[in-house]
């Protein structure tokens, strides 16, 4: 019956295709941002309602988070530069993340045209860190910002990981009066740390 | 199917107008606005004119050689260890969920929005099989506490007012109902939802796209719903249109960028999840639906329809869909793309919606993929009309309208029949009297004194050339 | 050049100083005009619901009394869309693809045929909401539509600022659809008259005192929705402006 459904259907689609074909299309050489990539992604993400920093170094980003992050009881850290009191390669299980405080992740890459950060599984190590955390410190090389979509998508590759996320500042909705409220189901927050 | 009666959106669209004077305002004011920021977002990208486009022309050479992108999507995602189960109809696609959640003795679920999933009517399917589901995007949570479908594509829950969703879930999860702040309401739900999404057996998603070039699909949220569903439970569920294809990754730079633009005019949403096969340690599940697509891949006037990738920007700008509500059309899809994917479900239920509308053609324009929206609702009204779907007293109206205009000596006759103030009613008006509201918020026309044609033959028809052939 | 005049029938019947203004504008320009007298209806009530059955005999009468001309022009946007457009009920002959393709609406035919610049008969000094009518804008494109990306251009509008004296003013929405729709007027009243006030409180808003538009049916709504709710506007079309009257 399995095999009956799949053979329908794709001799439905194979019967119904219009005849006349569309070629796929020839792709434009676009205009590319002229601007400073950086500058133009710290401010698209702060549109985006997440914040950005520069510390100097990895203690500098950790003495950030502490003071960003003061009252936070659990942190879980995916990338090594930061320490966090949750081992993210003990977890066993993406419900043992539910009452963490702050994820950090390190990000492979950012977008300027709109400050998106690209995270995959291989950087989240449990892909909930992302989803499950109140707040989101996200670590990204500086020279890591590439300048629009078409870019991003030249950069990343599907092929080599099972889950990858272009993550826009923090949890947003609107759906009550069309008041933009953050936090909706996702992170409260998402500051993302400069850091080669 | 014709058995179910015909939708009067005409009159759902009156009660949602006559209701109060705070709802249909304050939807227009909110939706023009999404208008508004689309406007400015297009504007900021100098080659927006350009990717509209470009993703039409992709997406209609997907659909125009579907039948092989189907079979490398499938074969790409199983070797990526997804699992594909094929669907016909809305039937067959519910009862994949169910015997995936029934083996795995799964009796709670958590999902984020998809339009597939209420085309097929699977959450009450499954409740009545004794399954908890639980809508996780804000705005679907509250018309599901509300038993209401959708009444936007991307923003379920347009159409209430704060004092609304207040009331909801004071009398629901039991916040304060004079508490009507966005941010209390919004935090109350996150509260409430995080509880369902860890005790949740599976997540299940829809899919913005799915690519053939890697079996990959993405979905798109503002929330981050989709992806805490799909990466807390260990089973997720994917249910994807036939029609949702795009050949390669690459054409993600095209649509990305286009779909929220367009949406909320915003640059992206703000999690643009990819999914290429299970997760470490979960399972991916992944239907791929028909219900109706094939078909419409057939209908030559119709199958650009299946370019659509659900914006909602044709809603947005309609300013008869501003003026209804959602849920006016009293169907899966409302506002223009409703108007023109509905019949193709149930043409006798949905012969009015065409009708619905003033074929302004704004939605044809605001189309990130150029799907010639305003074009297809009238060709819907022929299809009604050849179909003898018009209520009776319209087609005698417009029956008599075409005998008139026929011939000459009875449109004068007509035009010049004397009755008191009104010498002449438009045409439109004077054969659909049974019909005719006018009056109500509209002064009658002011009739002239001469009409042009007798101006004209008493002051400048002298040759006589084009004269009046006389009876 | 030889014009035949298309004055649809709402415009015969309840606006005849449009056609008036239409004819003798054209006529300034030195531009043969005749009307020929059995004409009635582009067959667009009955299309416009899907009626081609009922609307074929009136497009097929249409292009038998315009069949002859070089040009037809009528100063309708919704009625010359329609020819341009929509006129498919009846097979399509080499006489109703002339027609067809030669049909203007008057605001594209004085800019884009007559190449009009200056209309130094005319003077209006008032402030002036303008009208851009959805089959003018989207249909025939005599503007640039708000939704499409592009440099913006409104023949009507640039017709408009040649008149001595007249100030356009610039409303919120200027072409949101004003609800009338041909049939839709009617058959979906509560919508269309509430798109009609949102449209006549926009030009209030801004001050204006006459509604200009190069479709006399959008304003023959707008109109009614205004008298109704007790609102002093004018409304006049656009041939009126640019001839200098009738009034």
């Amino acid at each position: 019956m399995e095999n009956n459904a799949r053979n329908q259907v794709l001799a439905a689609v194979e019967r119904q295709m219009p005849a006349n074909k569309t070629a796929y299309p020839e792709m434009p050489d676009f205009p590319r941002l002229k601007t400073d990539l950086l500058i133009a992604f710290e401010n698209r993400v702060k549109d985006a309602g997440g914040e950005v920093f520069r510390p100097a170094d990895a203690a500098a980003a950790q003495a950030l988070l502490a003071s960003q992050h003061a009252q936070a009881k659990v942190i879980c850290s995916a990338t090594p530069e930061i320490t966090g009191n949750r081992d993210i390669h003990a977890v066993k299980d993406p419900h043992d993340l539910a009452d963490v405080d702050v994820g950090v992740i390190r990000a492979r890459l950012g977008v300027a045209e709109n400050g998106m950060v690209w995270l995959t599984e291989e950087d989240l190590e449990v892909n909930a860190l992302g989803f499950l955390s109140q707040h989101l410190v996200i670590l990204l090389s500086p020279q890591a910002v590439v300048g629009d979509m078409y870019d991003a998508y030249l950069r990343i590759h599907l092929e080599d990981t099972a889950y990858g996320c272009f993550m826009m500042g923090p949890s947003a909705t609107a759906d009550i009066g069309a008041v933009l409220v953050h936090g909706a189901q996702g992170a409260r927050s998402l500051s993302v740390y400069l850091l080669a | 199917m014709g058995d179910e009666k015909r939708v009067d959106v005409a009159a759902h669209a009156a009660a949602f107008l006559a209701q109060d004077d705070v709802h249909e305002p304050m939807h227009d004011k909110n939706l023009w606005s999404a208008r508004m920021k689309r406007d400015a977002a297009a504007r900021a990208v100098p080659e927006w004119e350009t990717l509209r486009q470009l993703a039409s022309q992709i997406k209609e050479h997907t659909l125009t050689h579907l039948y092989n992108y189907l079979l490398e999507f499938e074969s790409n995602a199983t070797k990526r260890g997804a699992k594909i189960y094929w669907a016909r109809d809305a039937a067959e696609h519910n009862q994949h969920v169910w015997d995936i959640l029934r083996e795995k003795n799964i009796s709670s679920i958590i999902k984020s929005k998809s339009m597939l999933q209420e085309e097929c009517g699977m959450t009450a399917f499954l409740e009545n099989r004794g399954i908890t589901v639980t809508e996780s995007d804000l705005g679907e949570r509250i018309q599901q506490l509300d038993d209401q479908p959708p009444s936007h594509i991307v923003m379920p829950a347009i159409h209430k007012t704060p004092e609304d969703v207040a009331q909801l879930f004071a009398r629901t999860i039991g916040t304060d109902p004079r508490n009507t702040d966005p941010h209390y309401l919004t935090e109350a739900m996150r509260n409430d939802a995080r509880r369902r999404f860890l005790e949740a057996g599976a997540g299940m998603t829809g899919a913005n796209f799915a690519i053939a070039e890697t079996g990959s699909f993405v979905v798109c949220t503002n929330e981050g719903n989709a992806d805490i569903g799909a990466s807390v439970p260990p089973v997720h569920i994917a249910s994807i249109g036939i029609e949702k294809l795009l050949p390669k990754v690459k054409d993600l730079g095209i649509f990305i960028r286009l779909l929220s633009r367009s949406a909320l005019g915003t640059l992206a949403t703000q999690y643009t999840s990819h999914f290429s096969g299970p997760r470490k340690g979960g399972e991916l599940h992944i239907i791929l639906t028909d219900n109706g697509r094939s078909k419409r891949l057939g209908m030559p006037d119709f199958w650009t329809s299946l370019k659509c990738i659900r914006c909602g920007a044709c809603m947005n700008t309609c300013p008869v869909y501003r003026r209804s509500g959602g849920l006016a059309y009293g169907a899966t899809y409302s506002g223009p793309i409703g108007i023109i994917l509905d019949p193709t479900f149930d043409e006798s239920k949905y012969s009015e919606l065409p009708y619905h509308s003033s074929l302004c053609g704004s939605c044809t324009e605001v189309c990130p993929v150029k799907i010639n929206i305003s074009d297809q609702i009238m060709q819907w009204r022929k299809v009604m009309a050849a179909k003898k779907h018009l209520p009776v007293s319209r087609r005698l109206a417009f029956g008599a309208a075409g005998k008139i205009f026929e011939h000459p000596q009875l449109f004068r006759s007509a035009e010049t029949m004397a009755s008191g103030a009104i010498r002449f009613t438009p045409d439109f008006l004077l054969y659909n009297r049974v019909l005719n509201p006018w009056g109500r918020h509209r002064e009658l026309p002011h009739f002239a004194g001469q009409t042009f044609r007798e101006w004209y033959l008493q002051y400048r028809a002298k040759n006589n050339e084009h004269g009046e052939q006389r009876p | 050049m030889r014009v035949g005049l298309f004055i649809p029938c709402y415009i015969d019947a309840i606006y005849p100083e449009a056609g008036i203004a239409t004819l003798e504008l054209l006529e300034r320009f030195g531009v043969e005009v005749v009307y020929p007298l059995n004409q009635t209806c582009c067959g667009q009530p009955m299309a416009n619901e899907g009626d081609q059955q009922h609307s074929a005999a009136a497009e097929q009468l249409f292009v038998d009394n315009f069949r002859e001309f070089d040009y037809i022009v009528g100063p309708a946007g919704s009625c010359v869309k329609h020819v341009k457009l929509h006129l498919d009920a009846i097979p399509q002959s080499p006489d109703v693809l002339h027609v067809r393709e030669r049909t203007y609406e008057l605001v594209e035919f004085l800019h884009d045929i007559l190449k009009a610049e200056a209309f130094p008969w005319a003077y209006f000094r008032y402030k002036v909401g303008l009208h851009n009518s959805c089959s003018s804008i989207r249909g025939l494109g005599i503007a640039l539509p708000s939704e499409t990306m592009g440099t913006p251009f409104n023949k009507t509008a640039r017709l408009l600022q040649m008149v001595e004296g007249l100030e356009l003013v610039p409303i919120d929405r200027p072409d949101e659809c004003c609800g009338f729709g041909g049939t839709f007027c009617v058959t979906d009243e509560a919508v269309s008259a509430s798109m009609g006030i949102d449209k006549v409180h926009d030009y209030m808003r801004h001050d204006a005192e006459f509604v200009v538009s190069p479709d006399m049916s959008c304003l023959m709504h707008q109109q009614g929705i205004a008298r109704k709710a007790g609102i002093h506007l004018k409304f006049l079309h656009v041939a009126q402006v640019l001839n200098g009257g009738p009034f």
